[in-house]
């Protein structure tokens, strides 16, 4: 087993801060935690934890400066937490280049499974040739999509959304990340393709397309492809 | 570059055609005849017919049926909007009801003789304005017209038949008719019926027959009328082929110029040039040459209905100031890039005047180039109007300037007579140096002359000998008259030309120094008030006359009164041309076509974004602007209109600024509650969860740890609750208080307690100067209002604060004072502190800005007072008064 992973927790209210890291500890995670963004700045520097998890709203910076700065020099996941519902702040921290996020209030499980999936994400690099979730099946060297053993048809455009999907799995992505990934920085704007081809892509590859269980919205922010198990 | 333009469809054109084609200005279809009689009424009323049972809503403006039994019964069979009264001069006219028409709102009107004239009082003089009206109001429009009615061919008509013919319709109505549907007639079928009675009565009709109806006539106003409607499918034909795209087969990169004067001869010129530029698919421009500012005021007159029809034709007007009149035309044309000039070949009256307009034509004939030069033959129409068409215009000075001049020299003649002891030669060079000083005064070129040849007359005959005889016996004298004549006259013409000249440059300059000064104090004119005031004193001064000014509401209606910076107030029939001119866009009221009766003149304040109010002049006197004027007037609404408009975005931007600022509020407020509400929920929602897993059940450090965190944040959340509830019960305004004898001391120490586990190594210290009194209070109320400020007082001052609260009594007041020697208050929140939801800059996270408005609502409540100062000697005090209630 590795060394224990460590986690920052920057928020400004103690309650928060206490209460997470009792949580993170009890979760076999090394806590440290700062009150203000330049405290948890140089939390970061000094420690070079595995994840941190950021407030948005904080006293002295607001929260997306401090993404924008730890992006500057380090790639240490971030999960955002976010008091409102409000898409639009958490959109732009996650273009900045936050990894995922968290609305508060949170439950336990979720933030573990969260924090668990995004240190996951960034610790394997290594390059399948194939991607597996529920009975979906990715041949990234065939080019070829299979759901339950048999062939699916897909567009290309289909094909480069799975692709993107199956590289960031349990990672939500943004509109315009994707639209920027899949047509180009000219059409980041245009929300509405992307909503046809998941549409699309649904009826395809999952079971209940009216429920969908791989490929979820995530509202005012964009899509994630879950890990089913 | 030139065919490239015209192969392009003119994106004015195109937006015109769309504009049309979607129904929102109407159709017009002029039922065009060659004159009365030929059955345009008739075809009229029957095509009305049939749209009708098309299901088209139509009803009749007005129709002339002459009696005509055919013509009534298909009357009959439609609706008509009752003719409108107007009185004039005691008598009452029946006149086409343009409002009653707008009102009714029919899809399609028959109104019968565009070219017919409105009676004084109507709105608008000519009845092809009413069709106009309506058709901008988007309703479909069938009317006649006869071809001696075309303005362009009014004059033709009265060559051919030699009437006069006075109602005349613009030729651009004509142009903007959608459909013309020709009316055909041979002369002989038309004098048949005639002569059976079915156009006039059998007595009207010999007369006609005598006079218009003559077969010769009949024939060239047919051919016109066959001509005209030609052209106008050739018309349709071009706006088909350029809505396509079609090649148009343009022939030339032409373009006209026509020189224009005060007279009447201009108006054909500016005809002709329009028939010609037409065929030849040529834009035209219409030049007139001020070289003197001395006109009568007919000849002002006339160049002013001259400059109006160029206009109206579609020529692009062009003034300019110029003594020499062939050096401006010269220059224009090269501006303009000009290949032709057209100018009228007078037929000059006197020898003077001959070889005046030889020397014109040669000189513009070898001054302009490569520029081809058309002579257009005029007719003097002396027997109809007095006129004067002198290329070189000469001035026409009024009688008292030659009696003037004539007693001034007569009178210098009988000093140096009287005196007499001056050689005859030396007497010469006095009547020389009177005559140098003639141009000083105002004088035209005329009686400068008159002086020349009087002075020279007077020598000749007093002086030179033998005296008192014209006879000259020397040579040398013969030869010093001459001389001396035409010293006179040269430098006389001369200086009177320069002086001229100087003063149109002086009026130049004034003009723009007006312009410049307008535009100056507009700049820096601070709003909408100062801009009306700005308005009007620079009107009042450039015209001497009384200004007012409205403006429009937000909503696009005008406003109800005129801004308080005018200088006149409206009458109601006046509001209502203010509201046609606004609504319209067009200027209306004194001198113009639209309601000339008013006695004010009424202008659109038009800028790019829309109709922003109307400005309205009351001209002193009966004198209307002339051109150069008018064009002055209107740059100065024009530079208004932009002064206003940026007012108005500036109004805009500040508006949008406020919203945004308050939107900022909101968010911040919304931010800071959504903020307070949900960490303790979060906390405990998370601690829960976290209960429930294994890893923290088996650990008692991490169970009791989480369930202090709960129970720490459901008190957080209880007292947020509580806040809430309180300030809503001073919104309310609905305190009841709970009155109990109770004592100070009792709840000073109870807060005391209270914040106990709150005090951050804070010292807390209560002192009594007096002994408290007990008195009527409700405890719990007061007891949330202090301990809100003290609690403040801990969240506010850092760790190791001194916090001390003094109780004293004064009279029948008790006196609370809460100290600290924290960091004190920032001076500008000093005032802001109380307000709900106000939070201080720059502190730290939690808190809602609730508990101070509490405490002043709590307090109030008790009649008592509350304020907040500075100490001097740091720190922050909360002073609090409350009546002994016993």
């Amino acid at each position: 087993m590795l060394a224990q992973p460590t986690v920052a927790v920057i928020d400004d209210e103690p309650q928060i801060r206490r209460v997470l890291t009792i949580t993170l500890e009890s979760g076999g995670f090394k806590v440290i935690s700062a009150g203000s963004a330049n405290e948890g700045i140089s939390l970061v520097a000094s420690y070079q934890p595995q994840l941190i998890i950021l407030d948005i709203g904080l006293p002295d910076r607001d929260g997306f400066s401090v993404v924008k700065e730890l992006r500057s020099w380090n790639n240490i996941p971030i999960i955002i937490l976010s008091v409102r519902n409000d898409g639009d702040d958490i959109v732009k921290a996650l273009d900045l280049g936050a990894d995922d996020y968290l609305t508060k209030p949170f439950n336990t499980a979720e933030l573990m499974a969260r924090v668990r999936a995004t240190i996951r994400r960034t610790q394997q690099q290594d390059v399948n040739t194939t991607f597996v979730n529920d009975n979906l099946l990715i041949d990234f060297s065939a080019r070829t999509v299979h759901k339950k053993g048999e062939e699916l048809k897909v567009t290309n455009t289909e094909y480069l959304l799975l692709a993107l999907f199956a590289a960031n799995v349990d990672k939500v992505l943004t509109h315009k990340y994707i639209l920027k990934q899949i047509w180009g920085p000219s059409h980041v704007e245009d929300a509405q393709y992307l909503r046809v081809f998941i549409g699309q892509l649904r009826k395809k590859i999952e079971d209940v397309p009216a429920s969908p269980r791989l490929i979820v919205t995530e509202p005012g922010v964009g899509y994630r492809m879950k890990t089913v198990k | 570059m030139q065919d490239e333009d015209f192969l392009r469809p003119d994106p004015e054109k195109l937006l015109q055609q769309i504009a049309r084609d979607e129904k929102s200005e109407g159709h017009l279809k002029i039922f065009f005849g060659m004159c009365a009689g030929a059955g345009k009424t008739y075809a009229m009323l029957e095509s009305a017919h049939k749209a009708k049972r098309d299901g088209v809503d139509v009803a009749i403006g007005v129709v002339e049926t002459h009696k005509r039994v055919e013509t009534e019964e298909l009357v009959s069979g439609l609706e008509l909007v009752p003719l409108a009264e107007i009185t004039y001069r005691g008598t009452k006219f029946k006149e086409l009801d343009l409002d009653g028409i707008l009102q009714r709102k029919p899809q399609l009107v028959l109104i019968d003789e565009l070219a017919h004239s409105n009676i004084p009082g109507s709105r608008h003089e000519k009845r092809y304005q009413d069709v106009l009206e309506i058709l901008s109001n988007g309703i479909d429009v069938y009317t006649t017209l006869n071809v001696q009615h075309l303005e362009s061919r009014a004059n033709t008509v009265h060559e051919i038949t030699g009437m006069k013919i006075r109602e005349t319709v613009s030729d651009t109505v004509f142009e903007r008719a959608d459909d013309v549907e020709l009316i055909d007639i041979t002369p002989a079928e038309l004098l048949q019926r005639l002569q059976e009675g079915k156009v006039y009565t059998q007595e009207n009709s010999k007369i006609a027959i005598q006079n218009f109806f003559k077969k010769g006539n009949l024939t060239a106003l047919r051919e016109m009328a066959l001509r005209l409607t030609a052209e106008h499918v050739d018309k349709d034909l071009l706006d088909y082929k350029s809505e396509k795209r079609i090649e148009a087969t343009w022939k030339s990169g032409q373009r006209l110029m026509v020189a224009i004067g005060s007279s009447p001869f201009s108006a054909n010129l500016i005809r002709w040039t329009r028939r010609l530029a037409y065929s030849i698919e040529a834009p035209w421009f219409a030049v007139y040459v001020d070289a003197t500012s001395e006109l009568s005021e007919l000849n002002k007159e006339v160049l002013l209905e001259n400059l109006k029809l160029a206009k109206e034709l579609g020529a692009e007007v062009i003034t300019t100031k110029d003594t020499n009149v062939i050096a401006a035309l010269i220059r224009v044309a090269r501006e303009y890039n000009i290949t032709q000039i057209i100018v009228g070949k007078s037929r000059p009256k006197g020898l003077f005047a001959y070889i005046e307009s030889r020397r014109f034509i040669r000189e513009l004939i070898s001054k302009s180039g490569d520029i081809d030069v058309y002579m257009v033959g005029g007719e003097r129409e002396a027997k109809e109007k007095k006129f004067n068409f002198q290329l070189r215009k000469v001035s026409q000075s009024p009688l008292w300037q030659y009696s003037a001049v004539f007693f001034a020299i007569t009178l210098a003649n009988l000093f140096i007579f009287m005196a007499a002891s001056f050689s005859y030669q030396s007497v010469s060079m006095m009547f020389l140096f009177i005559m140098t000083l003639l141009p000083l005064f105002e004088l035209g070129p005329g009686p400068i002359m008159l002086g020349a040849l009087l002075s020279a007359f007077y020598w000749d005959y007093f002086y030179i000998p033998p005296l008192f005889t014209f006879h000259i016996s020397k040579t040398e004298d013969v030869l010093m008259l001459i001389m001396f004549f035409i010293v006179a006259s040269v430098s006389g013409v001369l200086s009177s030309r320069i002086r001229l000249h100087q003063r149109s440059l002086q009026q130049r300059e004034a003009r723009t120094s007006a312009l410049y000064n307008l535009t100056k104090s507009l700049s820096v004119a601070p709003g909408i008030n100062d801009i009306a005031d700005i308005a009007r004193g620079h009107i009042e001064n450039a015209f001497s006359t009384k200004v007012a000014v409205i403006f429009g509401t937000l909503e696009g209606k005008l406003n109800a009164v005129a801004h308080p910076a005018s200088s006149f107030q409206l009458n109601d029939t006046d509001w209502n041309i203010a509201n046609w001119v606004f609504n319209n866009g067009q200027k209306a009221g004194k001198f113009t076509s639209t309601l000339p009766n008013s006695d004010y003149l009424f202008y659109p304040l038009d800028s790019m974004r829309g109709r922003l109010g109307v400005v309205i002049l009351a001209p002193p006197n009966a004198q209307r602007l002339a051109f150069e004027q008018e064009l002055m007037l209107t740059t100065i609404i024009r530079q208004i209109a932009s002064a206003v408009e940026r007012d108005q975005l500036n109004e805009l931007a500040k508006s949008a600024l406020l919203h945004e600022e308050s939107e900022k509020l909101y968010n911040t407020l919304f931010n800071s509650i959504s903020h307070e509400l949900k960490t303790p929920i979060t906390t405990i929602i998370t601690a829960k969860s976290a209960l429930e897993t294994d890893a923290v059940v088996v650990n008692s450090s991490f169970l009791s740890g989480l369930v202090e965190e709960v129970s720490k944040a459901s008190e957080r959340l209880l007292r947020l609750v509580e806040n809430f509830l309180d300030i809503t019960r001073v919104e309310s305004g609905n305190i009841k208080l709970k009155l109990e004898w109770n004592s100070m001391e009792d709840l000073l120490s109870s807060i005391a307690v209270k914040t106990a586990s709150e005090l951050n190594h804070h010292t807390l210290q209560i002192s009594y100067r007096v002994e408290p009194v007990l008195f009527q209070f409700d405890f719990t109320l007061l007891q949330q209002a202090i301990y809100n400020i003290i609690h403040n007082a801990i969240e506010y001052t850092p760790k190791d604060s001194k916090i001390e609260v003094i109780y004293d009594q004064i009279g029948d007041r008790c006196i609370l004072a809460i100290k600290d020697n924290g960091g004190g208050i920032p001076q500008d929140s000093l005032d802001k502190i109380f307000q709900k939801f106000f939070r201080g800059s720059g502190v730290k996270a939690g808190g809602t800005g609730l508990g101070l408005s509490i405490a002043k609502g709590f307090i109030e409540a008790h009649h008592g007072q509350i304020r907040a100062i500075n100490n001097p000697d740091g720190g922050a005090i909360f002073q609090i008064i409350i009546p002994i209630n016993r």
